[in-house]
């Protein structure tokens, strides 16, 4: 997994709520067995209309917000499929950053394992950074993972809070797998005691 | 000791290890595995050079992608045949067993997992798959995971967890005739919204739970999700116990017996304490209707269609002006208004046996409106032959119903099951978003003789109203 310690980055604006992960990555491009090039269908529905035509007005087709790599959302972003496609097609799209009030937990928990950081900020806050974009500004911010800050080099300055575990594992670009297998021991130990009627295939309990 | 929830109990039987300020390491007991969200997994253990640690452990099956038409035709749509191809190949090489498409077990993850005695009570279970949470039913602690964490299975066995809270969902009283287990979780979700429930794990007590058949409580912990939650849990009782005994999977003879002992401990203790609760009367539900683009969004059979300027914040009046627009509907009209052009009987939600009959009920010695095209996909093979034993295809059938064979199907249209742009569907599965069943498609959520019903009138009606003795 690619590391992440800070990031500067243009802010892509995508003000709606409850936005679900068939939104971010429609069924019809689950099928790839790889999971590299998913970025050409980020948003699919949205982006395109029916013919595959951009639609000028969704904000990843405008000139303003196209080269952004950090995603300011509405709240309970990521909600519905466990499809970790989401973030495999944020992350190829370039979206490095997601900000919003607030996620849905599988999806977050997908972010960190692939090297996206999402940032829970407070509501009035995200609304400020809106309010910000929707007047013509474009928002360029620079986010800190080390520090667990947000700055845009010209007085706009938030803290933001996320677990020390996760944090230490994307700033370390960690494998938890290689993590989890060094408790091969207690793995051990743990399933030797297992009661039987949890044994299962090939041999069910007689 | 301290009292303790049902879900305070699983978690500490499967918590292996735990370091200050890191999540726990859990041991899984069962993984569930399909096609769509397992290729990149074996991929990973592959380039790692790792193993499948417990491939006993571990069952898959095709679902999602699969055909429904005919299974002796070959799969027609190349990338999806490729896919589950790739599925076969990667059981094949690291010693997984799988349900393919020919097997007569295959069906839906969610309903052969049950059905087989896979899903015990007690156990943690994982999948690839939100709706993982319908195996809480029977008192594990089941939930969906994205595909790394497919592959940290795969290896280790063990998922790095942190302890989520908890929410008591409880629902006193008893259910109305014609109001189902589905119009208990609408009625949850519109209440408490898609993101009630999130970083929780649910449990759902009180008497109209505890009256329901373990196919009724899959149903409800099914969609916890749709209310954010992690995982939805029911102590198991004596219902839960007589619907394992003779399972194939499920312990027998003496184990039987001696699981039950241990199982019977899996219940919240007086006095343990959740961090949220929320109290429902089964008496004030009615059958449900989603009007808008998430489950969130929906009301009573009797209501209408809400105004945007009805809810508090300007962000919801937007969505729901975005939902509106949409679904195609304007504010005030009454449900029972609504027509619809296609009609979806399936989906891990309810697709069951029980489901299958509640609809043939609505159903029998009727017609399908000659506006609406509806279908019947059950949710396994072993549903689909139990219900031509009791010849529920021929009363669909007679009905004017298509009848097909199991899988994912409609519930998200990954096969060639699919809504065309503009069309409106009654639908017993469990989204409702954009597209969800087909671009431009508008998904009304609702439970299966709602669903019955709604395919003989051509529109939303409340079955309540019906005589339904017979
Ligand atoms: S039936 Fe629908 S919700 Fe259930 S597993 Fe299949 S696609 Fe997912």
């Amino acid at each position: 997994m690619q590391p992440m310690r800070q990031h500067t980055g243009r802010v892509t604006p995508l003000d709606r709520a409850n936005v679900d992960t068939d939104q971010i990555i429609p069924k019809q491009f689950l099928k790839r067995i790889e999971r590299t090039g998913f970025g050409q269908y980020l948003f699919y529905n949205w982006r395109f209309d029916e013919q595959g035509n951009p639609d000028p007005d969704f904000e990843l087709n405008q000139d303003a917000y196209k080269d952004g790599s950090i995603l300011l959302a509405g709240s309970n972003f990521g909600c519905g499929s466990s499809r970790e496609h989401a973030p495999w097609a944020l992350l190829d799209y370039g979206f490095r950053v997601i900000i919003a009030p607030s996620f849905a937990d599988i999806f977050y928990n997908n972010c960190f394992k692939n090297g996206i950081l999402p940032v829970k900020l407070p509501e009035e806050t995200v609304r400020t950074l809106f309010a910000r974009i929707e007047s013509g500004e474009t928002v360029d911010l620079t986010v800190d993972l080390e520090a667990c800050r947000i700055d845009d080099g010209n007085g706009f300055s938030v803290s933001f809070e996320v677990d020390p575990y996760r944090r230490h594992c994307l700033l370390e670009g960690l494998d938890d797998t290689a993590v989890t297998l060094q408790q091969e021991d207690r793995i051990a130990k743990y399933e030797a005691n297992r009661p039987a009627y949890y044994r299962i295939h090939p041999e069910p309990v007689k | 000791m301290k009292p303790r929830t049902l879900f305070d109990k699983v978690w500490d039987q499967h918590v292996i290890h735990q370091e200050p300020d890191q999540p726990a390491i859990l041991y899984i007991d069962l993984h569930l595995v399909h096609e769509v969200t397992s290729p990149q997994a074996f991929e990973g253990l592959r380039l790692n050079g790792r193993k499948v640690r417990r491939p006993e452990l571990t069952v898959a099956t095709m679902d999602h992608n699969v055909p429904t038409t005919d299974r002796s035709l070959p799969v027609t749509d190349p990338v999806s045949a490729k896919q589950m191809e790739t599925l076969a190949e990667n059981c094949r090489e690291f010693g997984v067993p799988l349900y393919d498409l020919h097997n007569p077990q295959q069906g839906i993850v969610h309903v052969i997992g049950p059905e087989l005695g896979l899903t015990l009570p007690g156990k943690t279970i994982v999948c690839g798959d939100s709706h993982t949470s319908t195996h809480g039913a029977f008192g594990a602690l089941a939930f969906g995971i994205g595909t790394s964490e497919v592959e940290h299975v795969l290896a280790t066995q063990c998922l790095q967890q942190s302890k989520p809270k908890t929410m008591e969902v409880h629902i006193k009283g008893k259910l109305g005739p014609g109001v189902t287990a589905k119009d208990v979780i609408l009625a949850v979700i519109a209440k408490i919204g898609t993101d009630g429930a999130t970083g929780t794990v649910i449990e759902y007590t009180g008497e109209a739970i505890r009256n329901m058949s373990m196919e009724e409580r899959m149903t409800v912990c099914n969609m916890s999700i749709e209310a954010g939650a992690r995982a939805g849990m029911v102590a198991p009782d004596e219902t839960t116990f007589a619907y394992l005994e003779g399972r194939p999977y499920a312990p027998k003879g003496e184990a039987f017996e001696e699981a039950k002992k241990a199982w019977r401990q899996l219940r919240t203790d007086e006095g343990a304490a959740y961090d949220f609760r929320v109290e429902l009367d089964a008496a004030d539900i009615a059958p449900q209707v989603t009007w808008g683009t998430s489950p969130g969004m929906g009301v009573s059979v009797t209501d209408r269609v809400p105004h945007p300027e009805s809810f508090p914040s300007a962000t919801e009046q937007k969505s729901v002006k975005r939902a509106l627009e949409y679904m195609g509907l304007e504010p005030g009209t009454p449900i029972t208004d609504i027509h619809v052009d296609r009609v979806f009987i399936g989906s891990c939600t309810n697709s069951r046996i029980e489901d299958l009959r509640a609809a043939a009920q609505v159903v029998k010695n009727r017609r399908v409106s000659p506006n609406v095209k509806a279908m019947v996909v059950p949710g396994s093979q072993q549903v689909k032959r139990q219900a031509e034993a009791e010849g529920l295809d021929r009363i669909f059938r007679d009905a004017g119903f298509e009848w097909r064979e199991a899988g994912c199907s409609m519930c998200l249209a990954m096969n060639a099951d699919i809504l065309e742009p503009g069309e409106r569907c009654a639908s017993t599965s469990n989204r409702n978003f954009e597209g969800r069943q087909g671009r431009g498609g508008r998904t009304h959520l609702v439970s299966p003789m709602m669903a019955a019903a709604a395919a003989i009138e051509g529109h939303f009606v409340d079955v309540r109203k019906w005589n339904l003795t017979d």
